[in-house]
This record gives C-alpha cells, sequence and structure tokens, in this order.
C-alpha cells in the first residue's frame, strides 16, 4: 500500500562530511543542528529535574546538600529555558520551516543563521562549564543583591553563557522578521500566511525587544560583581529591585517566546487533522500579536511582594488578565475549528488536545496569580511551580513534540512508528499530570518554591510528584529512541502523508537543498481543506 | 505583490542564490539593520532606564558627578562625531554615484573621525582613573554623596563604553567596506552594503547625542 520513494537527492544526501554540515548556510541544516544541541542540553537539564525529584522523596534533606539543591534547581532552569525551550520550536522547527512555508529558497540571511547557531553552542559551552566546575546557587532568576554581592558560585561565567545564547535569539528573531516580510512566494499574502508564521512573527518581535534588556541586566549583575561599582547594592546606595525590573522585563515576555510557537504550531495541526479550514483566522492570527505586546507590559507580577508600589501592582494585575483575552480567543477558536470536524487520531493530534488542556489549566492558574490577594498567599510556592509547568512543558512541549511529529517526514523523509507514538504521547500526558498537579496542591497548602527539606504531612504528593516525573522522563526517551530508529528503519513517509495543505507539503520529504525545484505560487487561503477531500493513511 | 523571477543566466554577480533580484536584497539587507538598530535601542534602553531611576533618586549626586566630567572634550567629542556622520552620509552619496575614490576617501575619513572621538575618549577615561574616579576598589571621592557619585561614574563608564564598544565595531565595518570599495566591489547598483553601515553608524552617533547632556550637562544651565 506504501509506494512513496525517497527522492534522489535531498538536502540530507547533497554531501557528506563533518565540514558539509558545521559549514552550511542551508536553513535545514542549521535545524538539525539545533535539534541535535537542544536535545541535548534538554536531557542534561532533565538530569537535574531527576535529582531533584528523588531528592522530594524523602522530607528530610538526605540524598543531596542544600548548596547542591541550590545549584541543581539553577542547572535545571537555566538550562531549560535560555537553552532548551526559547530555542526550541524557533530554532528548529521554525528555521526549518520558515522558507518552506514561505516558498522561499532559505532564510534571507542564510550565514547570519548559521552563526547563531555558533553563538548558541558558545553560550551553552559557557554554562556548561560553570555547572561542571561547581555550578551556581543564584536560581534562574539571578536576583540581586545575592547574586551580584553574596553567592560565592559561577555566576559571571553563567551569566557570560546566557548573556551570548541571547545573541543568538536576537540574530534568529531578526532573520525571521526580515524573511516574513521580504520573501514570501508570490500570491502569499499575509492574511494567507500559516498561522505558524503569525506565531513566529510575533516571538520574533520579543526575541528581538526583549532580549537586549536582559543583556544588559545580566551586564550589570557581572559588573557590580567583579567592581563593586553598586548599582544593584544597597549598601553603597543601589538599588536591588531594579534588577528585578530590567530582568523581568525579558522573562516574562520570555514565557511567551515559549507558548507562541507553541500555538503556531497547534494552529497548523488542528486544522490538518480536523480536515477543517481553521476558525477564525484573523483572531487566531492577531491574538498572536496581542500577546507579544501586553507581554511587555506585565512584569510587574511578579513583584507584587517585592516592594513594588501598590497602584503599580494593581496596574500590572489588570494588564495581566487582559493576556487572558487573546489566550483564550485561541483556545476557543481552536475548539470551534473542531467542531463537525473529521478529526483523525494521530499522534501529533494527541499532543493537540494534550495541549489544549494542559495549556488552559496553565492559563486559568495564572489567572490566580495575577489577583493581587491571591498571589500574596501563594507566591513563590509550588503553586508557581505548577503554574508556569503547566504553560512551559504541558503547552510548549507538547507542541514542540506534536509538530515534531507532524514535520518528521518532511525533515527525514520517513514516518516514526505510529504505535510507539500514541503510546508516547499517552505516557507523557500521564506522568506529567501525576508530576505537576500534585504542586498545585502543595503549594497551596504552603510548600514554599527551592527546598530540599519540607515537613512530613507533605510527603504524600511529593512522592506523587516524583513517581510522575519518573513516568515522564519514560515517556520522554521513548521519542528519543523510535526518532533515532526510524531514520534508518522508518517507513518512507512520501512528500505529503498526512495529506496537509501548507507551502511546505509540496515539495518533496526531504526537500532539496534549494526547497522547491519551481517557486511555487500561493492561489488559496491557508488551510483550504475540504476544497478537495484527501484522506489519511 | 508579483516579483519576477531572474534566470540564471541573468543573475547579477552581486546576487545572493536565495534572492530573487536585487530589489529584494536590498529591501531584505535594510529592513535587516533597521530590526537590528530597535534591537541596539533596546539594548542601551536598559542603561538608559538605570540612568533616569538613579538620576531622579540622587539628582544632587549626578549633577556633582557630572561636573568631574570634562565638558571641552566632551563637546569636541560631539562635534567630530557629527562631522563622521557627514562624511558617512557623503560616502553613501559616493557609491551612489559610483564615485569609488571619492568613496573610499570618505569611508577613510569617517573612520579617521571615528579614530579622533575613540582617541579623545582615551585621554578622558585615563584622566578619571588618575583622579580615583573609576567605580570599584580605587574609588576615591571627599564629600558626603561619594556613594552616589559612584553610582553616576558607573553609568558614565558602562555608557560610554557601550557606546565606545559600538564604535569599534562600527570602524571595523568601515575596514572592510574600504577593502571591498578599493577593489570596486560596489555601484550605483548594488551599494546596500554601504547604505547599511551608514545606517548602523548615523545610530551610533544618535546614542552620543542623548549621551552627551545626560552625562556631560547635568546642572549647567
Amino acid at each position: 500500500m506504501n509506494t512513496a520513494v525517497m527522492p534522489r537527492e535531498h538536502y540530507l544526501n547533497v554531501n557528506y562530511g563533518i565540514t558539509s554540515w558545521l559549514l552550511t548556510t542551508d536553513h535545514k541544516r542549521i535545524a538539525l543542528l539545533y535539534l541535535a544541541s537542544i536535545t541535548l542540553l534538554f536531557f542534561v537539564g532533565g538530569a537535574a529535574a531527576v535529582l531533584m525529584r528523588l531528592e522530594l522523596l524523602t522530607p528530610q534533606g538526605d540524598l543531596v546538600q542544600s548548596e547542591t539543591y541550590n545549584q541543581l534547581f539553577t542547572m535545571h532552569g537555566v538550562i531549560m529555558i535560555f537553552f532548551f525551550l526559547i530555542p526550541s520550536i524557533p530554532a528548529v522547527l521554525g528555521n526549518f520551516l520558515v522558507p518552506l512555508m514561505l516558498g522561499a529558497r532559505d532564510l534571507a540571511f542564510p550565514r547570519l543563521n548559521l552563526l547563531s547557531w555558533y553563538i548558541f553552542i558558545l553560550g551553552a559551552l559557557f554554562t556548561l562549564t560553570a555547572v561542571v566546575t561547581g555550578g551556581v546557587d543564584t536560581g534562574w532568576t539571578f536576583y540581586t543583591p545575592y547574586s551580584s554581592t553574596y553567592a560565592n558560585t559561577h555566576v559571571i561565567l553563567t551569566a557570560l553563557g546566557i548573556f551570548i545564547t541571547g545573541f543568538s535569539s536576537i540574530l534568529t528573531g531578526l532573520n525571521f522578521i526580515v524573511t516574513i516580510h521580504t520573501m514570501r512566494a508570490p500570491g502569499l499574502t499575509w492574511f494567507r500566511l500559516p498561522l505558524f508564521i503569525w506565531g513566529l512573527y510575533a516571538t520574533s518581535l520579543i526575541m528581538v525587544l526583549g532580549t537586549p534588556v536582559l543583556a544588559i541586566a545580566i551586564v550589570l549583575v557581572a559588573l557590580e560583581r567583579a567592581f563593586r561599582i553598586g548599582i544593584f547594592d544597597p549598601a553603597l546606595g543601589g538599588d536591588p529591585v531594579l534588577f528585578q525590573h530590567l530582568f523581568w522585563f525579558y522573562s516574562h515576555p520570555a514565557v511567551y517566546i515559549m507558548i507562541l510557537p507553541a500555538m503556531g504550531v497547534i494552529s497548523e495541526l488542528i486544522t490538518c487533522f480536523a480536515r477543517k479550514r481553521i476558525f477564525g483566522y484573523n483572531f487566531i492570527a492577531f491574538s498572536s500579536v496581542a500577546i507579544a505586546v501586553l507581554g511587555f507590559f506585565v512584569w510587574g507580577h511578579h513583584m507584587f511582594v517585592s516592594s513594588q508600589s501598590v497602584y503599580a501592582s494593581m496596574v500590572f494585575s489588570f494588564m495581566s488578565m487582559l493576556v487572558a483575552i487573546p489566550s483564550a480567543i485561541k483556545v476557543f477558536n481552536w475548539t470551534a475549528t473542531l467542531y463537525k470536524g473529521s478529526i483523525a487520531y494521530e499522534t501529533p493530534m494527541l499532543y493537540v488536545f494534550g495541549f489544549l488542556g494542559l495549556f488552559t489549566i496553565g492559563g486559568l492558574t495564572g489567572l490566580f496569580l495575577a489577583t493581587l490577594a491571591v498571589d500574596v498567599h501563594v507566591h513563590d510556592t509550588y503553586f508557581v511551580i505548577a503554574h508556569f509547568h503547566y504553560i512551559m512543558v504541558g503547552g510548549a512541549i507538547m507542541g514542540y513534540l506534536g509538530g515534531l511529529h507532524f514535520w518528521w517526514p518532511k525533515i527525514t523523509g520517513r514516518m516514526y512508528p505510529e504505535g510507539w507514538g500514541k503510546l508516547a504521547a499517552l505516557v507523557i500526558f500521564v506522568g506529567f499530570n501525576l508530576t505537576f498537579f500534585p504542586q498545585f496542591v502543595l503549594g497551596y497548602l504552603g510548600m514554599p518554591r527551592r527546598y530540599h527539606f519540607y515537613p512530613a504531612e507533605f510527603q504524600v504528593l511529593h512522592v506523587m510528584s516524583s513517581a510522575g516525573a519518573s513516568i515522564l522522563g519514560v515517556g520522554y526517551i521513548i521519542p528519543l529512541v523510535y526518532f533515532i530508529w526510524s531514520l534508518r528503519y522508518g517507513a518512507v513517509a512520501g512528500p505529503n502523508p498526512w495529506g496537509a495543505k501548507g507551502l511546505e507539503w509540496q515539495t518533496s520529504a526531504p526537500p532539496p537543498t534549494d526547497n522547491f525545484t519551481q517557486t511555487p505560487t500561493v492561489t488559496e487561503e491557508a488551510y483550504a481543506y475540504g476544497s478537495q477531500e484527501v484522506h489519511v493513511g | 505583490m508579483v516579483r519576477r523571477r531572474s534566470t540564471l543566466a541573468e543573475r547579477p554577480a552581486a546576487l545572493a542564490h536565495h534572492f530573487d533580484d536585487m530589489a529584494q536584497q536590498y529591501e531584505a539587507s535594510h529592513l535587516g539593520m533597521w530590526v537590528f538598530l530597535l534591537t541596539e535601542i533596546m539594548f542601551f534602553g536598559g542603561l538608559f532606564t538605570g540612568y533616569a531611576v538613579y538620576r531622579s533618586t540622587y539628582a544632587v549626586a549626578f549633577a556633582e558627578g557630572s561636573h568631574h566630567l570634562d565638558i571641552v572634550l566632551g563637546s569636541i567629542n560631539t562635534a567630530v562625531l557629527i562631522s563622521s556622520s557627514l562624511t558617512m552620509a557623503l560616502s553613501v552619496h559616493a557609491a551612489q554615484v559610483g564615485r569609488r575614490q571619492l568613496l573610499v576617501g570618505f569611508l577613510l575619513l569617517t573612520m579617521l573621525l571615528g579614530l579622533v572621538f575613540l582617541g579623545i575618549k582615551t585621554v578622558e577615561y585615563v584622566h578619571k582613573f588618575e583622579q580615583h574616579l573609576v567605580p570599584g576598589g580605587a574609588f576615591r571621592y571627599e564629600g558626603p554623596y561619594a556613594r552616589q557619585v559612584q553610582i553616576f561614574m558607573a553609568f558614565y563608564f558602562s555608557m560610554t563604553g557601550l557606546h565606545a564598544l559600538h564604535m569599534i565595531i562600527g570602524i571595523g565595518v568601515l575596514t572592510v567596506l574600504v577593502w571591498l570599495a578599493w577593489r570596486d566591489r560596489f555601484s550605483p547598483t548594488y551599494f546596500a552594503p554601504i547604505e547599511v553601515a551608514g545606517l548602523y553608524w548615523h545610530f551610533v552617533d544618535i546614542v552620543w547625542i542623548f549621551l552627551f547632556p545626560l552625562l556631560y550637562l547635568i546642572g549647567r544651565h
């Protein structure tokens, strides 16, 4: 039944050898360089999480000392956020797909694209060196004056790693913005663009506008540590809270860097597997931009208890609530897209359902935290941890994995094993909820974050969470194994195994180095499903 | 927008493989630089925010600190930098009309002015160093506002230092352009790199236009 054959020449076999990869300017190969690097870093960051959950099995701090525990959660946060989540969908799927979806031969600045990968690797090396040579214990937030004055760990080295990596993210965002503006195929107007592109466009805006502020905040911390210039040191007349402002000015929008691309992926997947046009295209497109813009005006909700004026807190609380509107618009439109759709429950679609449920929980608990009085009660507790893991893991990683499965046949030309795929999706969903739902309860009951011991009455919930984490870990290893397996043994996919719309499916799989043998011309709206029935399988 | 797809035979040498025509390439390089300058605005913006916070908190100390800066050297540097923007604009014009020698000359002049700026800046830094006004362990200052003046000096050094770093990068870029211009790589149909570098140079100039009054001219009405 499967008669698909691999194309004779494609971007993977056009030339061989290590330099053909390390010096490539092909956006598809750079995407794979990113895929390999962030997968490695994901498992490093995951290892830190494993040790933390092992420690938290018992109320006593018996497995690791508190200093080690501090270094573990710092390493977990730094690596997962700056070296996995932020580059994940943009640098891997975005790099691969943006030119393909636009009908272009490459990104606007191919050499800059390669440079951004090298910058990323350099930043990662700095950070990993800091981890190996003794770690850093400030938390991923680097709050002053602890980070600038008191911490005796490798703050400068880690901060430098994050500073450097920031430029990789800026260059990627810049490349996407310019490419989307100037390199769309004939007929591909803004409102015919795939919503994944809209999501990445909004993401790129944040990367370009937010990242430099974090960079400068980090430079100031390093200067403060190195020269004691006094900017963040109250003993020298400085204001440590200024750091929090600068830090969250980037780091709250950074959450949207992680979630907006995932939302873009969901829009692609849900239309394909419901065989329907997306419901409310314009609303979904503009809600991405709205989230990106609003995201710059909500940073103060991290500082409700940090001596911020109560009036500022009220404004920030209100602005944070507003973010719920574009987020809900998306969820409602996706749900409406499913209505009377002809739904196929393939693996990517399972991740979509996972995303919808988990993102909704994560989003709604975000409203609890945006509420001033409630936040005072649950601030810096496991409630916050659970909330942002529902967004970042339940949302962003679900979207990333869904997208990776969906476009895997395009990237490699081969299918992953569907049965294993479904199993892994299920294991991840169960493991995730078992890990993080108890943490909502823990936080509500008063368990503070960043402690490696706790009162005995919390043990049951902590054991549930640790058990869930081990299931989750298995769930992440299964795809790693079968993706690698499929490179050799997977069924040949053919150019469009899902019968999906979109320019990326019109070229062969894997695509040729120049993406298209003939520049495509776009004559229809995005997601023109139903205009011509295609069936999966 | 309907673009004409040029065939391989008629592609100009300066056209990169992934662009369809020179117009598209020109548009992309310009937009790229503008987006980069947005990033730069936010980059300096973080420092300007910190400056604004502490200047409003320690207004008197900032005025006092400002009086320790050399207003004559600062003014000369402002004039030098504005002149360099003029020569940069003239080199863009020379590129547009295809005057190679004029282009090389104006680029070299721009570089020279940039180097003069950096030289004067170095002299100022050395003075501050000798007066123990560099923040850190060697900082010495008599008076009730010693700590706050140190914060002012910290902003002075980080803001002008970041600016000087941008000047150094700009001079590096100009060096490459001089080399390319010398080898006649530019023509009236291909001069985008000169224009784009010009945008960057003017941006760095404008940053100084803000830095000069904010740092040198506090309380000197």
